[in-house]
């Protein structure tokens, strides 16, 4: 039978997602870009989210292949859904009706339904072709919707930019793909493992992989081909940038994480060097990149390049340990991407967003509550205790020196302190520098909720990092790799 | 029963609920600033009052830590929330609540803009430097070590002088730098122990090799915390730039986090690495006194001056701590303590003069025992207290660390007395060109003289710099258990590689 009610039940974010993505267009279709509509629509589209994440609660925690060995649910997928469910729903929550940032199409709801959807359908994969599929229903909504602003030149400039290259990576990765599937006479994730564990790996496999490996890089704006990640965040309307920020990353190094930590776990001393390099020049891209920046979505940019190298650093690991790292590390670049950019869209003066870093100067005496929160962001982006990116910092390069990896890990934490000096940029300018033009001071609910949610996260992550320890180590026994916890 | 609370907790945590207060006092005006201002120093001060207990309930005869407390915190990963003190952290949690309302109450008139963040920020800071001090957990020490760092960096950049971005900067940079390096060093140790508890790595034998490695990355933090020659070059800048408050806690409590970081950590749990390298830290040592004496004698910024003096003090205790030795420790812990008060005295007295005329130029006194004489004998017993002169605490720590120092090497020795030297020639020459000479400028004349607020910080301070040079008793009965328990431990270790040899 192919379904039945386990089948059912393990893909119920998914369904969820779907059915409502589809009314949503059905509905779209009928409403028009009225204010009321607009505003009907996000709340179908926060429910969606919202049930989506409840049933994430009730998905089985142990390892399920389903749908013919397309699909598999395991703790660690569940995790890694969740996350990206909740950083979808804040991405989508944080944008005021009200806002005309060229978003207001009903469409850009359902087409981030649908990228949404991809991000669970390719976290989910269990074969090359359910993980091209995923991939592909992620990627090209996210070109639309990055294109989305058509009164915008730059917005066209972005979405085309972002098409083109990842027109290009898709390429590389199917290419991978089809060299993985020739020499291991299989699509399916567990018969390529076993193909390798009986076989050994070929160096034609190895081609492949290091071809998937590209393609999966690009996603998750990994250096050197991070290329797009600059122009889109700057490019893109700022709801898209805020998206782009939060939730891609996490599934694409949720796939990341699955495909080299489950499939290629018998070859990982080869893919590991691989990894080794991109964490590297990741941190440094994003530490040394984002200096001479000043637009604030630009330096975001940067700074998601380089967070992603931090959280490659734990992956490079290739242990069970590095996993949990990069899970944990995951959870706190969600909170902190969301509290971030619900300042970045709130920064408005007279209705139209700015997004210069000089349109921060003397933000503290204006908007004393952005301006704090902004800065216990950047704090904990820089990696500062007591706060959240401290803690993630911590697992990703414990694992890494745990795997003997120290060159790395002192590589990681020197980029750290390069990185420190943007980051404390931005409170120079709030806190140490005199208001020039002041920013409109109404602020929806919204973001001031999303705001203080996340600001109470990283603020009191110390609190909840010892049951987040636990269940992430936990999720990470689903992955058949040795190394010691 | 007392000795059933948890004082530790309560003196670290006590000034966070002041800033809730702070937070709750409502409105923008005049009035409610005062009401910081007041809420500040009352936590502060209770703070101060509730730390005593820790001195009077303190059992000078053991060597262990007491008022322990132990909970869980990361399940399961040997990480807990473990404070302590014993006899080397004990008197620099008292030095850190005695300075914290003297600094409040020191920046009462000078901060004018955002009192109530000034206040908060304080408050954290005093959070932050007692937890550190009572840390017995790794990952503790170190959330508090960087902690420190951010309402540092607030008070550098915010209310500081007109350098103070550039300042902050290299303040927060340098810092970091240091610390990540140390990072890497916990997660190895832990990773070795399985635990990041301090009294069981205090045992745990980590193999020599490994020993230099960590002990180098450790030194990186210490080194440029305490600060050591040549990586010494934030602490002028940050002490120019610093509010009157910012410097008294940066150069009163801040720097002494390096020595202390030495001697809770290199030296018991790489004692080999320590032994190796303490010629190493001789030379750094000797470099810093001589050469930052004479930097100082150059300076025409009596801050700047005073700011190069710490470093060349900071030499004296670094000295101290690596001859292994008990008087050399118990040197190098009593002149941290003693600069501690010393070092903020000074430069609240720099702060007192800088209120009333705006500038710091040594050029633009001269002849203040005219206009202020009071504030010329206050002013005079810090300086001879920072030369060393005997009947002051400068004293006894710098006599303990050239003993020490004179066993371990006679040549440091001497070195290290030069400083002494020279010490006095650039403190007693800033002295004469401020308060000597007759008061010739109009605006030196039109000085007022110190007022009671002035009088009320600058009494304490000095009742403890005469007692502790005249009867240094209380704080070396203090230390000395836990210094011997230290030196012995090293030397045992020294012995055993001469064997080896």
């Amino acid at each position: 039978m192919l379904f039945t009610q386990m089948t059912f039940q393990a893909a119920l974010p998914e369904y969820i997602l779907a059915v409502v993505a589809l009314g949503l267009v059905l509905m779209a279709a009928f409403t028009g870009e009225s204010l009321g509509s607009r505003r009907l629509v996000k709340m179908i589209a926060l429910l969606g989210y919202g049930f989506a994440f409840a049933t994430t609660f009730i998905l089985p925690s142990e390892s399920q292949v389903i749908f013919l060995g397309l699909f598999k649910i395991d703790g660690f997928l569940v995790y890694m859904k969740g996350l990206v469910l909740i950083g979808a729903f804040f991405a989508c929550w944080m944008v005021d009706e009200d806002w005309s940032d060229g978003v207001e199409k009903p469409e850009y709801q359902v087409l981030m339904m649908l990228a949404t959807l991809g991000m669970l359908l390719m976290i989910s994969a269990n074969d090359l072709i359910s993980l091209f599929m995923g991939l592909e229903l992620q990627s090209l909504p996210l070109y639309v919707i990055a294109a989305m602003n058509t009164r915008s030149l730059k917005s066209s400039e972005a979405g085309l930019k972002y098409f083109l290259l990842g027109a290009l990576s898709s390429g590389m990765l199917l290419y991978g793909a089809s060299l993985i599937y020739g020499f291991s006479g299989s699509t399916q994730f567990g018969e390529i493992a076993s193909s390798i564990a009986q076989n050994g790996a070929s160096s034609g496999m190895i081609i492949g992989v290091v071809f998937l490996l590209s393609g999966l890089a690009f996603k998750v704006s990994a250096a050197p081909f991070h290329m797009w990640t600059p122009d889109v965040y700057e490019g893109a309307p700022t709801p898209v940038t805020a998206l782009f920020a939060i939730a891609p990353k996490v599934a694409a190094i949720a796939l990341l994480l699955n495909v080299t930590h489950f499939v290629f776990a018998d070859i990982r001393l080869e893919w590991m060097q691989v990894i080794i390099a991109l964490s590297v020049a990741s941190m440094a891209v994003g530490a040394f990149g984002a200096i001479m920046q000043k637009d604030l979505k630009r330096m975001m940019a940067y700074s998601s390049i380089a967070h992603m190298g931090y959280a490659l650093a734990g992956l490079a690991a290739g242990t069970q340990q590095g996993a949990a790292g990069v899970m944990i590390y995951m959870t706190t670049y969600i909170f902190m991407g969301a509290g971030t950019f619900s300042i970045i869209l709130m920064m408005r003066r007279d209705g139209l967003p700015v997004q210069k870093l000089s349109d921060l100067a003397g933000l503290s005496s204006t908007h004393p509550y952005w301006a704090f929160g902004l800065m216990v962001f950047m704090f904990s982006m820089a990696g500062i205790p007591p706060l959240a990116g401290f803690f993630a910092k911590w697992y990703v390069f414990l694992a890494a020196v745990n795997a003997g990896l120290i060159p790395l890990a002192i590589i990681g934490v020197l980029t750290s302190v390069i990185g420190a000096f943007y980051y404390l940029r931005i409170i120079k300018l709030m806190y140490f520098e005199d208001v020039d033009q002041p920013l409109d001071t109404n602020a929806p609910t919204e973001n001031i909720i999303i705001l203080s949610v996340s600001l109470i996260v990283t603020i009191l992550f110390l609190f909840i990092i010892g049951p987040l320890r636990e269940w992430t180590y936990f999720a990470a026994t689903n992955f058949p790799i040795s190394g010691a916890l | 029963m007392l000795s059933s609370w948890p004082i530790l907790s309560i003196v670290t945590f006590l000034p966070l609920i002041g800033v809730l207060f702070i937070l709750l006092a409502s409105g923008n005006n005049k009035s409610s600033e005062h009401n910081c201002k007041m809420l500040a120093i009352w936590v502060s001060s209770f703070t101060f009052i509730v730390s005593l207990i820790l001195y009077f309930g303190f059992d000078t005869t053991m060597a262990g830590y007491q008022f322990e407390e132990q909970v869980e915190w990361i399940a399961g990963s040997g990480i807990s929330y473990h404070l302590g003190v014993d006899g080397i952290s004990m008197p620099f949690i008292l030095l850190s609540t005695f300075l914290t309302p003297l600094s409040i109450l020191a920046s009462w008139h000078s901060i004018k803009n955002r009192v109530r963040e000034f206040m908060i920020a304080f408050l954290v800071l005093e959070t932050m430097m007692v937890g550190m001090f009572a840390s017995l957990d790794m990952m503790m020490f170190y959330l508090f070590f960087e902690g420190v760092l951010i309402p540092m960096f607030l008070i550098i950049g915010i209310w500081g002088g007109p350098r103070r971005v550039y300042a902050a900067f290299k303040f927060f940079l340098y810092t970091l730098a240091g610390s990540v390096l140390m990072l890497v060093g916990i997660m190895v140790m832990y990773l070795q122990a399985g635990t990041t508890d301090i009294p069981v790595l205090s045992d745990f034998n980590f193999p020599p090799e490994l020993q230099y490695w960590l002990f180098i990355g450790f030194f990186a933090s210490f080194a440029v915390k305490v600060p050591m020659w040549p990586v010494h070059t934030w602490l002028p800048d940050a002490h120019v730039e610093a509010p009157t408050a910012g410097s008294m806690i940066l150069a009163g409590v801040l720097l002494k986090m390096g020595g202390y970081g030495f001697i809770r950590f290199s030296l018991p749990m790489f004692p080999d690495a320590s032994v190796y390298f303490a010629p190493f830290i001789f030379v750094l040592s000797v470099v810093a006194i001589i050469y930052t004496s004479l930097v100082a004698l150059a300076q025409s910024d009596m801050k700047k001056l005073i700011a190069y003096s710490s470093v060349a003090h900071m030499g004296f205790v670094t000295i101290g701590i690596f001859t292994l030795n008990e008087q050399g420790i118990t040197g190098a812990m009593f002149q941290m303590i003693s600069h501690g008060l010393v070092s903020a005295a000074l430069f609240f007295c720099v702060g007192i003069v800088y209120d009333r005329l705006h500038t710091r130029e040594i050029d633009a006194y001269g002849g203040v025992a005219d206009v202020m004489p009071n504030y010329a004998v206050f002013f005079m017993i810090m300086m001879l207290a920072s030369v060393g002169l005997p009947g002051t605490s400068g004293f006894v720590g710098e006599i303990l660390v050239l003993v020490g120092a004179y066993k371990a090497s006679s040549l440091v020795a001497f070195f290290a007395a030069t400083g002494l030297v020279l010490g006095a020639t650039y403190m007693l020459w800033l002295y004469r060109r401020v308060v000597f000479g007759r008061a010739e400028k109009g605006e030196v004349i039109r000085m007022p003289v110190l007022n009671n607020r002035e009088i009320t910080i600058l009494v304490p301070l000095t009742i403890f710099i005469v007692w502790f040079g005249i009867y240094p008793a209380p704080l070396l009965d203090v230390l000395n258990p836990v210094v011997a328990l230290i030196s012995e431990a090293v030397s045992n270790t020294q012995m055993a590689t001469a064997n080896l040899q």
